[in-house]
């Protein structure tokens, strides 16, 4: 069944985009993340323009991590302050990736970039989670005890001053390193057009050290609302979010997540983190691909976006 | 020989100077293209007759007829990749300014076989010969045909179906009554569509026309297009309460405990 989409200005399958919707909001939902490094690909690949696709896929993931924040709301398995905290950093960090957005496309070195920084990021982040989960599933098979939490183990992070605490994660941690976070979430977030989630996980495990229990809510509730804003500055700015796309999306979306986030609780956390790296290395390698091979037609036609 | 081809030039250049002596009466199956929720493509049909006016000499060859259909224009970058650094990026580009989004070029024949050279190049027949101006510096101007980035535009515009040449495109089913189908591919940009028709025979130009048609889009579509544009912030609040509204719903059904 094929719907003429208003914004977008083509028609498209009804259950190929509610199947790609089910698809990355089971992965969303499942590993705590926003799924935009996915769906946006997806969309640009069935023809919708790369604005479009963005500024729509936004509100897609607003959807789904509702839905999930409420799911993880009712196990209390999510820190409001926290993510409050991560959200003061994040908006600093998005006005600056914006800006620096704004000047790599006037000098039309906006693909390249986002291109090298989704290779970079997702190999490394990716290959890092990988690495570490595999550690962890080889020192619980030999019989060692999992320690996941090491109360005695500090960094240097835990060095720093303004110290907070963190009641539902557990956490006394200084403010800068979550500010900071939030900052580089919020900038790469803005320049690459994504949530940010799958970074923000592995981040507030590795150097916060809040319970993997908690990080999945905790990130949903960050995604909310940044994506929530990131709708409405892309509808106010733009004019580029398809309102009858982001409708298919979130019904697909919101119920993928759902079963996304039952199976995810089902699974042991290390096992879970090293298929989430798994799937980071993955689009970051097709990435490369894109990057290294010639492509299939060196010249390419976009429409001139008008930018005030 | 060479005298009757001299001669033939004198009478072709005679037959051109009344330059139009041909009436054309067309008509489109329809004036305005309504987008709707089910639009996917569409083919418009011409159709029309070449009338004789009083008092014009006889033709000798059959009538040829040229339509050219042009869509809004728009401003369109061609970019050029190239291996830098073992990775491909943008390092070339050229704006093309106030270009046709869509342009169809529809002929009875092929074109060297309606007209010659001279004539095809002052009357810009054919998708080829269409003028494409380039920001060049201050200063925008065509390009000469063989340029590669005038030539990759048009054939990504031909793949993507928003440019057709079609030399085939325009039958006369009786000496003076033609028909002609023009293909709207589904991701046909809106707006106000120019159909022009020029007429020849004996390789010379002897009618011309000229006639309108509208794409919009209607009902909801329009609705939520207008929205979009003129309402953006409330929009954009409407579309997180949507998102909200889905996944809060979504959370209630497949509530569990």
């Amino acid at each position: 069944m094929e719907i003429y989409l208003p914004i977008a200005e083509l028609p498209v399958n009804v259950f190929l985009v509610l199947g790609m919707g089910l698809t990355v909001g089971f992965i969303s939902g499942m590993f705590g993340i926003g799924g935009g490094f996915l769906m946006t690909p997806l969309l640009i690949f069935i023809g919708v323009s790369p604005a479009v696709a963005v500024a729509t896929v936004a509100s897609h993931i607003a959807a789904s991590s509702f839905s999930g924040v409420l799911t993880y709301w009712r196990r209390k398995a999510l820190d409001i302050a926290l993510a409050m905290m991560l959200l003061v950093g994040g908006t600093v960090g998005t006005i600056a990736g914006v800006w620096l957005f704004t000047l790599l496309r006037r000098i039309g070195q906006l693909d390249i970039t986002i291109g090298l920084s989704y290779v970079v990021l997702l190999c490394s982040v990716g290959g890092m989670m990988v690495a570490e989960s595999l550690r962890a599933i080889a020192r619980a098979r030999s019989g060692q005890r999992v320690e996941l939490r090491r109360p005695g183990s500090h960094t240097w992070v835990h060095g720093l001053p303004f110290k907070l605490r963190f009641k539902r994660s557990r956490i006394y941690v200084s403010a800068i390193p979550v500010v900071g976070i939030g900052l580089i979430i919020g900038f790469v977030g803005a320049i690459m057009g994504i949530g940010g989630g799958f970074i923000l996980v592995p981040m507030l495990i590795y150097f916060l050290r809040v319970p993997t229990s908690v990080v999945i809510g905790t990130s949903m509730l960050l995604t909310l609302v940044t994506m929530a804003g990131a709708t409405v500055l892309h509808a106010a700015t733009n004019h580029l979010v398809d309102a009858v796309l982001a409708l298919i999306l979130m019904v697909g979306g919101v119920v993928g997540a759902q079963f996304g986030a039952r199976a995810g609780q089902k699974m042991a956390p290390d096992r879970l983190r090293l298929l989430l790296g798994i799937l980071v290395v993955a689009v970051g390698l097709r990435f490369a691909v894109d990057l290294v091979l010639a492509p299939s037609d060196s010249y390419s036609i976009r429409v001139e976006e008008t930018t005030p | 020989m060479r005298r009757v081809s001299v001669i033939a030039a004198a009478a072709a250049c005679l037959a051109s100077t009344p330059a139009v002596a041909e009436r054309i009466v067309s008509s489109l199956s329809t004036h305005q293209v309504m987008i709707n929720s089910s639009f996917n493509g569409l083919d418009i049909v011409l159709f029309g007759t070449a009338e004789r006016e009083s008092g014009t000499a006889a033709r000798t060859g059959p009538y040829n007829l040229v339509a050219t259909v042009t869509g809004p224009r728009e401003k369109l970058v061609t970019r050029r990749k190239d291996r830098v650094l073992g990775i491909w990026m943008n390092v070339d580009s050229r704006s093309f300014i106030e270009v046709p989004s869509y342009l169809a070029v529809l002929a009875t024949r092929p074109y060297g076989a309606i007209a010659d050279t001279e004539t095809l190049d002052r009357l810009r027949i054919g998708v080829e010969r269409t003028v494409l101006p380039q920001q060049i510096g201050p200063d925008v101007a065509d390009v000469v045909r063989e340029d590669p980035f005038r030539q990759a535009f048009l054939r990504l515009r031909q793949e993507r179906k928003l440019y057709v040449e079609q030399t085939s495109g325009v039958t006369f089913l009786t000496p003076t009554f033609f028909r002609a189908s023009i293909p709207l591919p589904a991701d046909i940009p809106t707006g106000s569509y120019d159909v022009d028709l020029k007429l020849f025979a004996d390789g010379a130009l002897i009618g011309h026309s000229n006639s309108a048609f509208e794409i919009a889009k209607v009902g909801f579509e329009r609705f939520v297009a207008v929205s979009a544009q003129t309402h953006g912030i409330l929009y954009g609040f409407a579309t997180v309460a949507l998102a909200l509204l889905t996944g809060w719903f979504a959370s209630i059904v497949f509530r569990r405990d």
